[in-house]
């Protein structure tokens, strides 16, 4: 099903013509309403009306996470605070929270994406619908909110923690859709079982995961664990928060809301546009919004845009699989390595639990990267009581990773259930070389 | 002929041991012998005990790699030459042995170990007589 044919399967040539009108209102009212934007214009000598067409784009200026800290809390908003209805702010672990603050208006353009995403993935207004996203300052929970009201469904604010009760909750009523964190679905799994909860008991038929980076590898296990199927739902506070992009049920990429929120590829290091299809740095126009607009954000996600039409008989353009973020990068010996394709990696062998950690070090002058992994210890048969069959499974995992990352790891195995692991993001990194 | 062992896999890192045991000691289970194969980041702490299987399965809720094989249990001469008797039996079939431990209770004395070649290591044992013990006798030494 398609939410809004309209604006879904709209022809490329109109979509062009809508978003490049948008551009020039959007550039227009925060060149007189935001004064950080009038003088990053006015350094390029731009006046809104040069900006006539989406293609003109790329003369306006980025916007930076560093450009929204620095204008903490309210220095990027258009609106008179007395139009904003709602705020969230990031978490802010590396400096001052990033404010964005919501119109009335707002809130309606998200709810209304959010609805195109859950419509895609068949979720309708039979369904019962836990968001198992934190409801508070992040996004997630509300926003995945108000698309599950907006089109009818019955909402189960479960939130995130007593997961138990949750549990017995997706069980008792029935509920056949849940938005969450892909790590947190596979928590629920964990605790699922840990409590003699079958997936033949419970009736989860979609999940929408989204908020962290995951593979394919990952969507398996939890569609394997939870019996539903599993669906990509991409979002960023600074933007909206999660309806951005939505995979459809041909699941080749994620859909973006473009009419909404306009995204170029742009190389991380020159800035440049990138050729069609090539992986590079995601950046997002806000086309529509009034409470904070934000102009060229740079996600620091890596993808591509895929190229052709989706069979779906959507028209918008879709993004591949997030590579990983230009900060999450990592550089070991001039060799770019991503979490991701460790995970991938880790993932694809069924003797390991879907955690890991990378640390990195510098011993010497020589980068060294260990990759630390979860042992699953209901595959191991009655050979695991020799060391010979722990270093051949070291050895195993070492050699799929230096062919994937062209690099040398370190392996270490580690007991089950000794990996730290969070409700919320999993932190996949610790780098020692900062301290040098 | 053979005898129930369990191999835990322990991070090789003080306290990991001791949060073993205490698992073991909590559900009653009497240590008949133990040992330990170390690397410098983890070891295989092999066991055999009293009931094995509910010490395998109380090892498995506490979220321990515990894994379960059978062993063969050669009962050797408590002298000089005991041991080397009954594995020249077995090396020279041209049998290799992975690991190897003993352990002496009720005075007699216990070869434990795994080949590389279980199937042809049990028909040596068997053609060449040797003294043999399974889980019921040990548990009755115990």
């Amino acid at each position: 099903m398609i939410w809004n044919e309209n604006k879904e399967c709209m022809s490329r040539e109109d979509m062009r013509a809508l978003q490049g009108k948008r551009l020039h209102k959007i550039v227009t009212y925060v060149y007189h309403n935001v004064p950080f934007y009038r003088k990053k214009l006015q350094e390029r000598d731009i006046r809104p009306d040069d900006i006539q067409s989406i293609d003109d784009i790329v003369r306006l200026p980025f916007t930076t996470k560093q450009d929204l800290r620095d204008n903490y809390p309210f220095g990027l908003q258009a609106a008179p605070q007395s139009e904003i209805v709602r705020i969230h702010a990031s978490s802010g672990t590396t400096g001052n929270p990033t404010i964005v603050g919501y119109t009335r208006k707002d809130i309606g353009v998200w709810s209304e994406c959010m609805s195109r995403c859950l419509t895609a993935y068949g979720v309708s207004r039979n369904d019962t619908f836990s968001v198992a996203y934190g409801y508070g300052l992040f996004t997630g929970g509300l926003g995945a909110h108000y698309g599950v009201e907006n089109i009818g469904a019955a909402v189960l604010p479960a939130s995130i923690g007593n997961t138990e009760k949750h549990l017995h909750l997706i069980r008792d009523l029935g509920v056949s859709g849940i938005a969450c964190t892909p790590s947190y679905a596979l928590y629920l799994a964990e605790t699922m079982k840990r409590m003699g909860i079958t997936k033949e008991q419970i009736r989860l038929r979609v999940g929408a995961f989204g908020a962290e980076p995951w593979t394919e590898e990952m969507r398996r296990e939890i569609e394997d664990k939870l019996g539903l199927k599993a669906y990509n739902l991409y979002g960023l506070s600074e933007i909206m928060g999660p309806c951005v992009s939505y995979e459809c049920p041909r699941q080749q990429g994620s859909h973006i809301n473009e009419d909404h929120f306009f995204p170029e590829i742009v190389d991380p290091e020159t800035l440049e546009p990138v050729d069609a299809g090539t992986v590079g740095e995601l950046v997002f126009t806000t086309l529509t919004k009034e409470g904070m607009p934000i102009l060229r954000y740079r996600t620091r996600d890596l993808c591509s845009i895929l190229p052709g039409t989706c069979s779906c008989g959507r028209t918008s353009l879709r993004m591949g699989h997030i590579m990983g973020r230009t900060d999450d990068m990592l550089i070991i010996r001039g060799i770019n390595v991503f979490p991701s394709q460790v995970e991938s990696v880790v993932l694809s062998m069924k003797e390991f639990a879907p955690r890991y950690l990378l640390v990195v070090d510098r011993i010497g002058n020589l980068d060294t990267l260990q990759v630390q992994v979860e042992l699953r210890q209901e595959y191991f048969d009655e050979n695991f009581d020799t060391i010979a069959t722990f270093q051949e499974l070291e050895k195993r995992l070492a050699d799929r990773l230096k062919s994937v990352l062209s690099l040398t790891a370190k392996v270490n195995l580690k007991s089950p259930g000794t990996l730290a692991r969070s409700l919320g993001k999993d932190s996949h990194v610790i780098d020692h070389r900062k301290q040098y | 002929m053979t005898i129930t062992q369990l191999s835990v896999f322990l991070e090789n890192k003080a306290g990991t041991l001791i949060e073993m045991l205490e698992t073991l000691k909590q559900a009653s289970i009497q240590l008949i012998a133990i040992t330990i194969a170390e690397t410098a980041e983890y070891g295989i702490c092999r066991i055999i005990c009293s009931e094995s299987d509910k010490a395998y399965n109380v090892l498995r809720e506490a979220n321990v790699a515990v894994t379960r094989s059978k062993v063969f249990a050669l009962e050797v001469e408590n002298k000089p030459g005991g041991a080397a008797k009954a594995i020249s039996t077995i090396s020279k079939e041209g049998i290799g042995i992975s690991y190897l431990y003993s352990f002496i209770v009720r005075e007699k004395c216990l070869l434990i170990f795994r080949t590389d070649d279980a199937e042809r290591a049990a028909d040596v044992i068997r053609k060449a007589k040797l003294p043999t013990i399974d889980d019921d006798k040990l548990v009755e030494f115990a």
